[in-house]
């Protein structure tokens, strides 16, 4: 096993499922708490990553990500209005808003499908110098030489976007979010309107999808046109393996699934990648994970039904009570 | 104080669905008043509520609560202070939310300005909704962090009447409300009704097929049909009345439709 389970592999997959574990995020919210799907994903995680990419070529590495978040919320406002204000079914909003956003990233890359950025400052070089001038050398061996003080920074960004989300949910705002996605009924009957509570949802998704992909930019420095393709699938898994391993009784386990479910998922790509399946082969491997991820909460429940009919039945056969 | 003033709608205008729903519609319900309606299906009922609490515009006429003008108010706005409760007990919760975040969000939405999107409930107010449900006696106050999906249709009846009575509401309509329940816990809801009605003096309308609740329920009964309020009774013209005469006189204005009406049924 000692082969296959490495430090550096665990480290680098959790530093990818923190980063996407925000687009996980973005899902929970859009997708189980609202209950709509939003197939503009793709694009608006790339989307942010072209803002974040723009600007931190631009030398703004910290604005890049604020702004990569606003260009989320634009997005998020843009769905949000073609479905509540247009009458446009949600479905067909994301996928037309997606479909516009493939020229908008071109555009925002400055007409080129990728950017590099090898020479700039991020988030990441700033974190190293910062830990290079304030702490001492035992400190700066392990964080940095170790490698591990970029893994520290996502997981503290995601963990406190995770705590701010959490106590939001609970707002009165929040509650009417969740509320109407939970019953429509109850909201008109209510005093809420779901107008608002829907692009508010749609706009707080958008910001935390883009900013992943902000984050992702600089991370691995370079943006790709291409890069969002098959994001939504991708979450959606994670977010499934989530609340099939954590559940989903209360907020805060449910925000904490969702990060497990990123990491998790990220872990299974990066064993996959280790055991030699080549390159060109890895969509067809994260597809097998996504359908096995949402078919086994079914089947097992499946296997569950079976077990009990067919204990029935051997009880009856052997003469038992009813 | 509600008031309808010549209320009409008709839905399907000049089409050969065309049904006049409300017509010339007039109503005075003072403060405190808790009437009971009957009529047969179609009769408007449930359309007058409709139109009071905004799921569509009237086409003629004026509706006025406690003396604003609320005839093209949106209907997200009228409900801050309009209590509605269906007879489906599954219409007025969330079901994946806590019992908790349910009043929360039932008490913030109807006690706070416009402006406090960020407010949560306090531990004083998350008490005070222990208090309100152990007045149901239905052992809720200990499942307070467990999904509303787990609870009969009965409790979650019972529940939607206290969040929609929590913060107490100009007008409160009730349609049916205990229809779906089995007879011993409608009878609870109900007497939950009276007592919370009674006590806080709401003003009340209260559609009902049986006809003893009707006359025994509330100061006043109204009849419905047509799309219009056909007898109003109330004070000792009403205590005078008995079950057989509220029949006599629904047979006197729906005659016709009477052989197959289920108001037959629940005398």
């Amino acid at each position: 096993m000692s082969s296959i389970f490495t430090i550096s592999i665990l480290q680098s997959a959790l530093e990818l499922g923190f980063i996407y574990s925000l687009v996980v995020l973005a899902l929970f919210i859009s997708f189980s708490i609202l209950n709509i799907a939003d197939l503009s994903t793709d694009g608006c995680f790339t989307l942010g990553c072209a803002v974040a990419a723009s600007m931190t070529l631009a030398g703004h590495p910290v604005l890049a990500l604020l702004c990569a978040i606003g260009a989320g919320i634009l997005s998020g406002f843009v769905t949000a209005f073609l479905q509540t204000r247009m009458g446009v079914e949600s479905i067909l909003a994301g996928i037309i808003v997606n479909t516009g956003l493939y020229t908008v990233n071109i555009a925002v890359m400055g007409f080129s499908s990728n950017l590099n950025l090898f020479q700039c400052e991020s988030i990441f070089t700033l974190t190293k110098s910062l830990i290079e001038q304030h702490m001492g050398k035992g400190v700066y061996d392990i964080l940095v030489t170790g490698g591990w003080f970029r893994l520290i920074l996502v997981a503290v960004i995601v963990i406190l976007i995770g705590i701010v989300l959490g106590i939001f949910m609970s707002t009165r705002l929040g509650l009417s979010i969740r509320a109407t996605g939970d019953n429509a009924a109850m909201v008109k009957a209510s005093s809420i309107n779901p107008k608002y509570t829907i692009t508010v949802g749609l706009c707080l998704s958008g910001s935390l999808t883009a900013l992943s992909g902000g984050i992702l930019a600089q991370y691995q420095k370079s943006c790709d046109i291409n890069l969002g393709t098959g994001m939504v699938t991708i979450a959606l898994a994670s977010l499934i393996i989530g609340e099939t391993l954590v559940g989903k009784r209360t907020m805060v386990r449910r925000i904490i699934g969702v990060i497990f479910g990123s990491c998790l998922y990220r872990f299974i790509v990066a064993i996959a990648i280790r055991m030699d399946v080549p390159a060109e082969c890895l969509k067809l491997v994260s597809a097998l994970i996504v359908a096995i991820a949402i078919a086994f909460p079914y089947l097992k429940q499946k296997a569950v039904f079976t077990r009990n009919k067919y204990a029935s039945i051997s009880r009856r056969k052997k003469g038992g009570a009813y | 104080m509600l008031e309808l003033f010549h209320v009409s709608k008709t839905f399907n205008p000049s089409t050969i669905n065309e049904k006049k729903a409300l017509t010339d519609l007039n109503l005075t319900l003072a403060d405190g008043d808790f009437a009971t309606i009957v009529g047969s299906n179609g009769a408007g009922k449930s359309t007058m509520f409709n139109a009071i609490t905004g799921v569509f515009y009237v086409d003629e006429g004026d509706i006025v609560l406690d003396g604003e003008n609320i005839t093209f108010k949106q209907e997200h706005l009228r409900s801050k202070y309009i209590g509605h409760l269906f007879q489906d007990p599954l219409l007025g919760t969330a079901p994946h939310m806590t019992i908790e975040e349910n009043m929360s969000l039932a008490y913030l939405r109807a006690s706070t300005r416009k402006g406090l999107f960020f407010r949560r409930s306090r531990k004083k107010e998350k008490d005070f909704f222990r208090e309100q449900l152990s007045l149901l006696e239905m052992g809720l106050e200990d499942r307070m962090k467990q999904p509303v999906g787990l609870l009969s249709g009965g409790q979650r009846q019972a529940l939607t009447l206290l969040m929609a009575t929590m913060v107490t509401p100009k007008l409160l309509l009730l349609d049916e409300h205990t229809a779906a329940l089995d007879p011993a816990t409608a009878e609870k809801v109900l007497g939950l009704t009276k007592e919370i009605v009674e006590e806080r003096n709401i003003t009340c309308l209260m559609v009902t097929h049986n006809m003893n609740q009707a006359l025994e329920l509330g100061n006043r009964t109204l009849m419905m049909d047509s799309g219009r309020v056909v007898f109003d009774v109330s004070g000792k013209e009403r205590s005078a009345l008995t079950v057989e005469d509220l029949l006599e006189k629904f047979r006197d204005h729906v005659g016709r439709q009477l052989d197959n009406d289920r108001i037959l049924l629940s005398k």
